[in-house]
């Protein structure tokens, strides 16, 4: 939705800072599973188009039938790498895939094919800003490639659990980064970074309602000073970065809670609920895991080269760290603008498109993007790639604010009709005769009918009662149906008013 | 190493193999008379070896990011045991 | 002509000398008449045969013969061992987990003799997952082996191994993951070829132990061997493991080789660890007859040492029980195969469809296998096979720098009676000691009949480097052409 993956983060941090501040200092991992933006799924040739009819898009593959083999989707592999790229990480020249082997219903085969000893991508980091502005180094541990598995519904029938498969080998890239993060807001930021970037390079589309993006933290405390970590526990089921955050402050509060009191905190998996804003244990009997994980027979080594590496480094975007940079220093954003624009590609595209013949200025587009344009997508549900208003037909109204041809107030109502897709700024202007008025002879005699017709309250301000001059702005702008321009109004009449 | 039928029973809840009790003091004899037989690997000298995972040492090979797979959900669950609405069924799952 | 070996049944189909429905109704009345006893199939498919033949006739006819469509094998009765899936016909694996499963598609090698014309007269027996070598694991029953009805055909292809021995069919497919295709074929007298790991696609094949896993031939001698094979191997982009190099010509490199002293200066290895004790002395006596035979056409033979050839065994039943127990967990009674009762649970779903659904053997390298890879115990087991298995791969290569070809005994018996192993585990498994080296390896290997001892076949075992089968092939090819063991019918069956 518009409104998670364009809007800044206006995250609180009252509880965090309390937790922070007390004996506890909190020490956060995330585990991001970004699903790549492929067309078919990463060991077959089955759609991962989201929504279908269960089980249309399971082929033999994705069902595990007896006798089936997976085949590695080149685009998986691509995307990996991209992403390595893109977080100057390591690239495993040589990875191997390997076997996770569990029971469970949505799991057709009886394990996942995933990554374990030698995964695709190896160390990296992001850059994140934090709330006092501070840049902030986050370490990446790996990421590696995996297959999705299948959905399992509960509630469509009364005591049995129906499987769709749909989603089953979608492919997955599993992003672990260090437990480098110190708060939920700091988590909250480094998730926003992963999804910019993912979104940026065109490896995910960052859907988190349809489980695009997932989340799962690792949250532990530990006392101030102390070397080891805590015992940690682990949050999935984090569909949204509001969610993240109060989950994670949620586990913070209950984590110090339990230290406290002298117990200790249980490792375990718990599951965020979204309606109690709580997180709750995922499992009333601990299950020791032994996955037994070991290569996977039926696949190879994947084998990376530097030849292919430089071709994908080469074909590359302009990275959003790179291009806020480029921002703030040739349009003179500030920080936080340059950062808003840059959080996503589209949006900064959108942005240069704007600008990009100089008519329009950097300040002035980036005003009417990140407010006007957004609080009205933001309304309608709208992602930047659907806005009614395309760039060009933005500029087209931005251009006409610059040369003085409407006002910013006649330009938002413009705005309203374009969106509703009444035609281009300059036929709008054109038909309602909205053109600014900046003849000076027809200003003046608008202003010489509304002395004229306030005697008294002339004289009070001639008198020094300053604060009138408003009353007087009003009355010559209502007199121009608001064509006036504002800024040579305001100048003839503190002239045509002094004493 | 032998194993103990208790050990057994892991391996055999692991597995999700159903076993009863007189079965698993069997299995646990004869995994056993296994376990003796593959031990005699334990003699050999594997310092520095690279363990071998596949024949040959070819690379993976990748197929192109192309859908051609279409719905055939109809023959594809023919064989299911248990289907409704296009779905699986299964026993209920308590998350 | 129901005696006649693929090769002349397909002349026979080309001059049109008989029709491919006439052969197919002699073949499917062979069944009918004899497997009551011996067991060897499990499904017959007697309606879709005859039809599949009436259309191959066709097109013999249209085409005035086989060759001239550059079928060879059009028109040909075969049998498919029941571990390939077959689209619309039953594809049980010799389980009961299968017992109910109709497959949805065809295995790349069922789809590729498909092409090539040949009719599919049904499913051959087989050990339950292919784990086995006496087919006495298969839900279906045992198979009796042509040769002695009281003992086995071997495994787990034994029930393709019985049919073509019986004279049900002149060739059929295997599978050979440990030496199920060359010990069938050794015990049953016939020729029997794994190839190169990645040579045939293992699509659509069941897996047991997917690094292992190889499909071939089983027939009656290298010449039939050589024209299947050109059939089943090729390139499958849906095998990620199946090798991308073209087929050889594997048939007319044999009629090329057709000559005296065709052997002159091949390379025959003899390891000292084959011929060591556990080795039948009739057998040993056997292969170094044979050997001498093929020094007589021209070869070369010399001692060669394979140091860890002791270690096969113990590495195979760690490498191919792991695989085997993570392929194996799809069968969960979810999406198809066999399904409990009312189950109660989940787990319950799971343990009673797994625990009703396999056989005491598959389970058995299940929990193997499920240990082996278990936390704490992996580096032990599973980590070590894999570097024995690089040892073995190593001497291998080491042997191949001196010699082209090395031979063996196939098995360290013949034939042995039902039931004369089943209590014991670590017997039966010594009993694929020959043959589980080149599955370790990846290499092709290649079992021919060399003598009878006490009425029973004898196997001789050819193995080769890398996609050198057609050396293998060769070699067979010019012992057959000196020798008539590998004509010699089991007596109830002539
Ligand atoms: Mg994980
Ligand atoms: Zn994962």
């Amino acid at each position: 939705m518009a409104s998670e993956n364009s809007s800044p983060s206006s995250t609180g941090t009252s509880a965090t800072a309390n937790a922070q501040s007390g004996a506890w200092e909190v020490v956060i991992g995330l585990e991001i599973h970004a699903q790549l933006a492929t067309s078919s799924k990463i060991f077959s040739a089955a759609s991962t188009a989201f929504g279908a009819e269960p089980n249309t898009q399971a082929c033999a593959v994705d069902l595990g039938l007896p006798g089936v083999l997976p085949v590695l989707n080149r685009e998986a592999v691509r995307m990996a790498v991209c992403f390595a790229l893109a977080t100057d990480a390591e690239i495993g020249r040589r990875s191997v895939f390997a076997r996770k082997n569990y029971f469970y219903p949505d799991l057709p085969k009886g394990y996942q094919i995933s990554q374990m000893a030698l995964p695709i991508v190896g160390r990296g980091k992001v850059e994140i800003v934090l709330e006092d502005g501070q840049k902030k180094s986050i370490g990446l541990t790996r990421a590696h490639l995996e297959e999705d598995a299948g959905k399992s519904l509960h509630d469509e029938f009364n005591d049995m659990t129906g499987i769709d498969l749909n989603r089953a080998g979608t492919p997955l890239l599993e992003i672990v980064s260090e437990p480098d993060l110190r708060s939920a807001a700091e988590a909250v930021a480094y998730a926003r970074k992963i999804h910019a970037l993912v979104r940026y390079i065109g490896i995910c589309d960052g859907n988190m309602q349809e489980g695009s993006f997932r989340c799962d933290a690792n949250v532990s405390l530990r006392r101030w000073g102390q070397q080891e970590l805590g015992t940690r526990t682990e949050v999935k089921n984090v569909n949204s970065f509001r969610f993240l955050e109060r989950a994670i402050e949620f586990e913070i509060e209950r984590q110090a809670d339990v230290l406290e009191s002298g117990q200790a905190v249980i490792q375990e998996t718990r599951l965020y609920d979204a309606d109690r804003d709580e997180t709750r244990s995922m499992r009333s009997k601990e299950e020791a895991n032994d996955y037994r994980y070991f290569p996977d027979p039926d696949l190879l080594p994947v084998e990376i080269d530097d030849e292919y590496i430089e071709s994908l480094r080469a074909g590359l975007p302009e990275l959003p760290d790179a291009r806020a940079q480029r921002y703030r220093e040739d349009y003179a954003l500030s920080d936080y603008d340059a950062g808003v624009l840059t959080s996503d590609r589209a949006t900064a595209d959108y942005f240069e498109a704007v600008v990009t013949d100089g008519r329009v200025s950097p300040k002035l587009a980036n005003n009417w993007l990140a407010g006007e344009v957004f609080a009205r997508l933001n309304r309608d549900n709208l992602e930047l790639a659907d806005s009614p208003v395309d760039a060009s037909a933005l500029a087209g109204l931005l251009i006409r604010i610059e040369d003085n041809t409407i006002s910013g107030k006649i330009a938002k109502q413009l705005l309203d009709d374009m969106w509703a897709g009444k035609g281009s700024a300059d036929d709008l202007i054109e038909a309602g005769g909205l053109r600014q008025i900046t003849d000076t002879g027809a200003l003046e005699s608008m202003i010489d009918a509304v002395i004229e017709e306030n005697p008294g309250q002339v004289a009070e301000y001639r008198a020094g009662k300053d604060k009138l001059l408003g009353f007087f702005v009003g009355k010559a702008m209502k007199a121009s149906q608001g064509k006036a321009n504002p800024a040579q109004l305001n100048e003839l009449l503190r002239q045509k008013l002094k004493p | 190493m032998s194993l103990t039928p208790e050990e057994v029973e892991k391996i055999a809840h692991l597995a999700r193999l159903g076993v009863d009790d007189a079965e698993l003091a069997e299995y646990a004899g004869e995994l056993s008379k296994v376990l003796g037989l593959v031990e005699l690997m334990n003699a050999a000298e594997t310092e520095g070896i690279e363990p071998m995972a596949h024949p040959g040492h070819a690379s993976n090979r990748l197929r192109d990011d192309l859908v051609t797979e279409s719905d055939k959900r109809e023959l594809l669950q023919q064989a299911a045991p248990a289907v409704e609405k296009g779905l699986f069924l299964v026993p209920k799952v308590i998350e | 002509m129901h005696d006649k070996n693929l090769r002349e049944v397909a002349e026979h189909l080309d001059s049109r000398s008989i029709s491919s429905e006439e052969l197919t109704r002699l073949f499917l009345q062979r069944i009918d008449t004899h497997d009551a006893a011996l067991n060897s199939m499990i499904t017959v498919c007697a309606e879709s045969a005859i039809q599949q033949a009436q259309v191959a006739d066709k097109a013999i006819a249209e085409a005035g013969g086989t060759l001239s469509v550059n079928k060879p094998l059009l028109g040909v009765p075969i049998v498919h061992k029941d571990i390939f899936c077959t689209k619309g016909v039953k594809t049980s694996c010799g389980s009961r987990m299968l017992d109910n499963f109709v497959s949805p598609y065809d295995a790349t090698v069922v789809e590729k003799l498909a092409d090539a014309g040949t009719v599919m007269l049904g499913k051959a027996n087989m050990d339950e997952f292919a784990m086995g070598s006496s087919n006495e694991n298969s839900y279906f029953g045992a198979v009796g082996n042509p040769w002695d009805q009281n003992r086995v055909p071997g495994g787990s292809s034994g029930g393709s191994a019985a049919a073509v021995a019986a004279r049900f069919c002149p060739a059929a497919t295997g599978t050979d993951t440990g030496g199920s295709i060359r010990q069938p074929a050794a015990f049953c007298g016939l020729t029997g070829i794994k190839p190169t790991y990645g040579r045939i696609s293992r699509y659509g094949m069941i897996a047991f132990a997917s690094s292992l896993d190889q499909a071939g031939p089983m027939a009656r001698s290298a010449e039939d061997c050589a024209i299947m094979l050109e059939s089943m191997a090729g390139f499958d982009p849906r095998d990620s493991t199946s090798v991308d190099r073209p087929v050889e010509n594997y048939r007319q490199q044999l009629v090329d080789a057709e000559q005296p002293n065709a052997l002159q200066g091949l390379r025959i290895g003899l390891p000292e660890e084959y011929f060591a004790e556990g080795l039948d002395p009739a057998i040993a006596t056997a292969v170094e007859s044979a050997v001498k035979e093929l020094e007589a056409l021209g070869a070369v033979v010399k001692s060669v040492s394979l140091p860890n050839q002791h270690l096969c065994v113990p590495a195979y039943y760690v490498v191919a029980p792991a695989e085997c127990s993570s392929n194996l967990s799809r069968f969960d009674g979810v999406r198809f195969g066999h399904r409990c009762e009312s189950p109660v649970d989940l787990e319950d779903l799971y343990k009673r469809s797994r625990g009703e659904g396999f056989g005491r053997e598959v389970k058995r390298r299940i929990l193997i296998g499920t240990y082996a890879l278990s936390a704490g115990y992996y580096d032990a087991y599973y980590l070590k096979a894999q570097k024995v298995r690089q040892l073995i791969s190593d001497d291998f290569q080491q042997a191949f720098s001196e010699v082209d070809v090395i031979a063996g005994p196939a098995t360290p018996t013949t034939a042995f009676e039902k039931n004369s192993k089943t209590d014991d585990p670590v017997s039966m498994y010594l009993n694929d000691l020959y043959t589980i080296s080149a599955n370790l390896a990846g290499l092709p290997s290649i079992s021919l009949p060399c003598a009878l001892a006490d009425g029973l076949p004898v196997g001789l075992q050819l193995t080769a480097n890398y996609f050198d089968e057609s050396r293998l092939l060769k070699t067979a090819h010019s012992f057959q052409l000196q020798t008539d063991w590998h004509t010699q019918c089991p007596p109830d069956y002539v």
